[in-house]
């Protein structure tokens, strides 16, 4: 047993209503009880979706479990069959009915069903939402090419394409609903390949027929635009039908030209046209003189594997910040995580526990948190700008206005989004400047997340309810000594303190304490204050 | 394991003699897909009720999965709840289940030593493997006494669904409530109340001299309210039904009446309380009368709006029944299907004598065939669970999200306008939009 709070992934079934929601002309048979429809409104309400997602439930209750589930299984996927007409069908189960062992797949296939049948395994007590996602996209693949013939000239794209008269063409593989930006990043990969001379074959699941998938191996490669989902299914093309595949996700305008560069080199085509027709702000508003605030500026990053790798990257040589901590839940890059861990010397924290992220962000005390919208609650609980780069997400971080996160365009909107939470250089100074100015009156940012017992009102049940000030509550935050309170200020040091504008107090602040703590100063002053200045520079 | 109780289970209520006994309604009965919360949903509202309890979820990834959806990932704190996630060792050997629910909970008391009373709430998967959550909180209430009061229930949807959740959880609670001293009498208003419409309720029993009134849940878990024989019990909410068997069984009386929502169900709720007490008519309508008043002058704009529409239900919250006798009576709106996720007439009678009698009432759930009937006599407006609500309105039905139905303050006099609102507001929208 493991006590969560939240949880960043939801279990495998919901991976494979996501790849069902992400295509059409599938349908998923769930067997699973009364409550598990809560699921839909994932796809309703927070990606707000038009359409329900094609799944239906067996809804069984205490009353037939007694009885014969099986049949409640037979009779929901006859009518789903019946009702919707899909190409293929997925059959799952949620946790429960894992246990009751009914084998709903067993049970489709034995049906005679004049459509693909699909069984899924996915074994809610050991595996989560991507793996099944992946699983599923794999599974499904896999029944509708295994057995084709090796197209000719495959494993050779420039080849292929040239024998064939063609431009190159390629599947995007991977986007998904529920994903992050997906919609956004398709046209923005298409325009980019596009710019090189390559075509788009099939995007997928995303928008994609069985009867598409079918078609898949009429591309020269794949591309793998979010491996927590395309990952295995490009692995398995390419060793049974020699479909190459790119490695590189285009993220930020560094791995964008690596992108186009990696392209070229499969396909043979120059790169050097659509390189220099990229259009991108970020590397000049990075340069620019105004962005010297952003100098070293201290992020902590958390999400899935994808957005955490690539916003790495951006964060240290597109935007010059520290990246004092980083991680993911995505275990099933643990090692290529790790790795880059290593490379430059933060250490990945590798887990899917909410309260060992908020442990570690109040150990960090980073200025700016990119991450899902856990790491959102975590931010504003700290009092810490944040920005959201990944799933999962609430309802806000699907826009309505164009916003991908990929190709130069991507890279654009990623200066926006991850600068704006920040207070701007000028800004700053003015801040420091006009702090007498009784229209400054700031308040002080709390610093640390109050107790939980405190904890604030949720907004759906009481939104007349004003939030207690996290900062009153003043409890050693988790990961933070007890002893944190055995430092005190005199009144002429907390006055000086205040003198500080209040973005960079709370460090000021918690670096003065660590500071006296360090030489055993159980007080205070003015020059305490200095000392610690000097000594941890701005 | 309990059912979810059916229109067979109508044991051991009686009906109060000035509501017809029996009603003429025909009812559907349906029995297919569902498209509801489980009873686990129930914490998000019970949690912020009684703030020094903790509900400890005791199943899978999916349960959690589920609590933070119904919750919304809104809550900028910790939440008073948790899920303990079974994973496939405890699936394997129970005894280990309940060494790692010892271990769990002896870390979550750690974390949080302002937990009053802590529940162990039941799930489908925890259901199905046998745990037994009762004997792990008798067990638990040894290690920790004096410190917590540990409970268990069951938010599982096998047993329950969506505000069925708080019917376990209530009942839980009642052999625990203090004994009411003999020759005393009281009055306890079972079934949560936004804290703002028990304020005002408590104010009109002192006007009527009403008391003492007590409310369960109570505000803190701690301050359980006394039972005894000279209870008069009184449900606020339409799903309360097992609580009130329990609480019967420990010797009190039940009144049954309509539900506090609207000027008529309010009045009639207080009467049902009043005449236990041996007030007068007219006493309370004196005591009414401002309430009442001003309750009309608002209603009167929301009545001008709503009137002649069609109000469709999708079975959800158990607020259905009484929410269409008051759309129908007070705001002059026709009821097309009333869906209810299950019909208790132990609770319910008085409001079926209240309903149009040609109205079509189904009690469970077939979704797609209840779809196309929708489709069919499209509404002006249809009450539905938020998974529907989107692509009702993608195929040009509006819409109304029954939780928020069980999120906002609706019941008694001061409500009855607002309640009319939050039906009012998607039409008056979609007037408003130009396209
Ligand atoms: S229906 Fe059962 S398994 Fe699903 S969330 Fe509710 S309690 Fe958990
Ligand atoms: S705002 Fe509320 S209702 Fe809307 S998606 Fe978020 S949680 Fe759901």
């Amino acid at each position: 047993m493991e006590l969560t709070v939240w949880t960043y992934e939801g279990p495998p079934h919901i991976g494979a209503m996501r790849i069902a929601a992400s295509m059409d002309a599938v349908h998923l048979v769930l067997h699973a009880p009364l409550g598990d429809s809560y699921a839909d409104l994932l796809f309703t309400m927070i990606a707000r979706s038009a359409a329900r997602p094609p799944v239906s439930y067996t809804s069984f209750q205490a009353r037939d479990l007694g009885g014969d589930t099986a049949q409640l299984v037979k009779t929901r996927l006859a009518e789903t069959v019946a009702r919707f007409k899909p190409q293929a069908l997925l059959v799952g189960e949620a946790c429960t009915a894992e246990l009751l062992q009914d084998q709903p797949g067993a049970l489709a296939l034995g049906m005679g069903f004049d459509i693909p049948v699909i069984p899924l395994e996915l074994p809610a007590f050991t595996r989560k939402e991507s793996w099944g996602a992946s699983e599923t996209f794999h599974q499904l693949v896999r029944a509708l090419l295994s057995g084709r013939p090796m197209p000719e000239g495959a494993g050779d794209p420039a080849g292929r394409a040239q024998a064939e008269g063609r431009r190159p063409r390629a599947n995007l593989l991977g986007p998904s609903a529920l994903g992050f930006r997906c919609r956004d990043d398709v046209a923005e990969v298409t325009k980019l390949l596009d710019s090189l001379g390559v075509d788009v074959h099939l995007v997928a699941p995303a928008g994609a027929t069985p009867a598409d998938l079918t078609g898949m191996l009429a591309a020269d490669f794949n591309i793998c635009l979010y491996p927590e989902i395309a990952h295995s299914t490009c692995v398995w093309l390419e060793r049974m039908f020699k479909q190459p595949w790119v490695r590189t996700v285009p993220i930020g305008v560094g791995a964008t030209r690596d992108f186009l560069l990696e392209v070229a080199r499969l396909t043979g085509l120059d790169p050097e046209p659509a390189l220099a027709r990229a259009r991108t702000r970020l590397p000049w508003f990075s340069r620019s003189v105004d962005s010297t605030y952003l100098t070293g500026k201290r992020v902590f990053i958390f999400g899935d594997a994808t957005h955490v790798m690539a916003a790495v990257r951006v964060a240290r040589e597109e935007l010059g910040f520290d990246v004092v901590g980083f991680g993911s839940y995505s275990r099933e890059f643990a090692r290529e995580l790790r790795a880059l861990g290593e490379d430059i010397g933060v250490e990945a924290l590798i887990t899917d526990d909410y309260l060992a992220v908020e442990a570690r962000v109040a150990e960090l005390h980073p200025e700016l948190v990119l991450g899902t919208q856990m790491e959102r609650h975590i931010a504003k609980r700290i009092g810490i700008p944040c920005a959201v780069i990944s799933s999962p997400v609430h309802v806000q971080d699907f826009p309505a206005r164009y916003a991908p996160q990929m190709g130069f365009e991507g890279a654009n909107v990623i200066f926006d989004t991850w600068v704006h939470p920040l207070m701007m250089g000028l800004e700053e100074h003015l801040i420091t400047m006009f702090r007498e100015d009784s229209e400054f009156d700031d308040g002080e940012v709390p610093e640390r997340p109050s107790q939980p017992a405190q904890a604030t009102a949720p907004v759906l049940a009481d939104a007349g309810e004003p939030n207690p000030r996290p900062a009153e509550a003043g409890a050693p935050a988790p990961g933070e000594s007890a002893d944190a309170t055995e430092v005190r200020w005199e009144s002429d040091a907390e006055k000086e303190l205040r003198k500080i504008p209040f973005f960079v107090r709370g460090k000021a602040r918690r670096n003065t304490e660590n500071f006296a703590r360090e030489r055993g100063l159980s007080l205070i002053s003015v020059d305490t204050l200095y000392d610690a200045k000097a000594h941890f520079g701005r | 394991m309990t059912d979810i109780p059916s229109a067979s289970s109508t044991a051991g209520f009686s009906s109060s003699p000035n509501v017809l006994a029996g009603s003429s309604l025909a009812v559907r009965h349906e029995r297919g897909e569902r498209q509801a919360f489980c009873g686990l949903s129930g914490i998000v509202w019970l949690h912020r009720k009684m703030q020094d309890s903790f509900f400890l979820v005791v199943g899978s990834r999916t349960c959690a999965h589920m609590m933070q959806s119904a919750a919304g990932v809104m809550i900028f704190a910790e939440p008073r709840f948790g899920t303990a996630l079974l994973q496939d060792r405890d699936l394997a050997g129970l005894a280990d289940a309940n060494d790692e629910l010892d271990r769990v909970v002896r870390e979550l008391l750690a974390r949080r030593p302002d937990i009053g009373t802590l529940f162990l709430v039941a799930t489908c998967p925890s259901e199905v493997i046998k745990l037994d959550l009762d004997t792990a909180a008798a067990r638990l209430q040894q290690a920790h006494g004096g410190r917590v009061r540990i409970l268990a229930y069951s938010g599982s949807g096998l047993d329950t669904s969506f505000t069925q959740g708080e019917d376990s959880c209530l009942r839980a609670l009642v052999p625990h409530l203090p004994e009411l001293p003999a020759m005393q009498r009281s009055l306890l208003v079972v079934g949560s109340l936004a804290d703002v419409v028990e304020d005002q309720f408590q104010r009109l029993f002192d006007k009527l001299g009403i008391g003492p009134v007590h409310f369960l849940p109570p505000r803190r878990a701690a301050d359980l309210p006394p039972v005894g024989p000279g209870t008069f019990l009184i449900a606020a909410q339409p799903f309360v039904g097992e609580t009130m068997d329990a609480l019967r069984e420990r010797g009190s009386q039940l009144i049954t009446a309509p539900f506090p929502f609207g000027i008529e169900g309010t009045r009639a709720w207080l009467l049902a309380i009043a005449a236990a007490w041996g007030i007068s008519t007219q006493q309370v309508d004196e005591v009414i009368a401002a309430p009442a008043a001003r309750a009309k002058t608002a209603l009167a704009r929301y009545r001008e709006q709503l009137g002649g529409k069609r109000v469709s239900f999708l079975p959800d919250s158990q607020l259905e029944i009484p929410l269409g006798r008051f759309l129908a009576r007070e705001c002059g709106m026709q009821l097309g299907e009333l869906g209810v996720p299950y019909l208790d007439r132990r609770l319910m009678e008085p409001e079926l004598a209240l309903l149009p009698k040609d109205t079509q009432l189904t009690e469970g759930q077939d979704l797609e065939p209840q779809l196309e009937r929708l489709r069919a006599e499209r509404p002006d407006i249809t009450v539905c669970g938020l998974g529907l609500a989107n692509p009702l309105e993608a195929e040009g039905l509006t819409t109304k999200w029954a939780i928020e139905l069980v999120f906002t303050p609706i019941q008694g006099f001061d409500q009855a306008a607002d309640l009319a609102e939050l039906f009012a507001r998607p039409l008056n929208r979609r007037q408003r939009l130009g396209f």
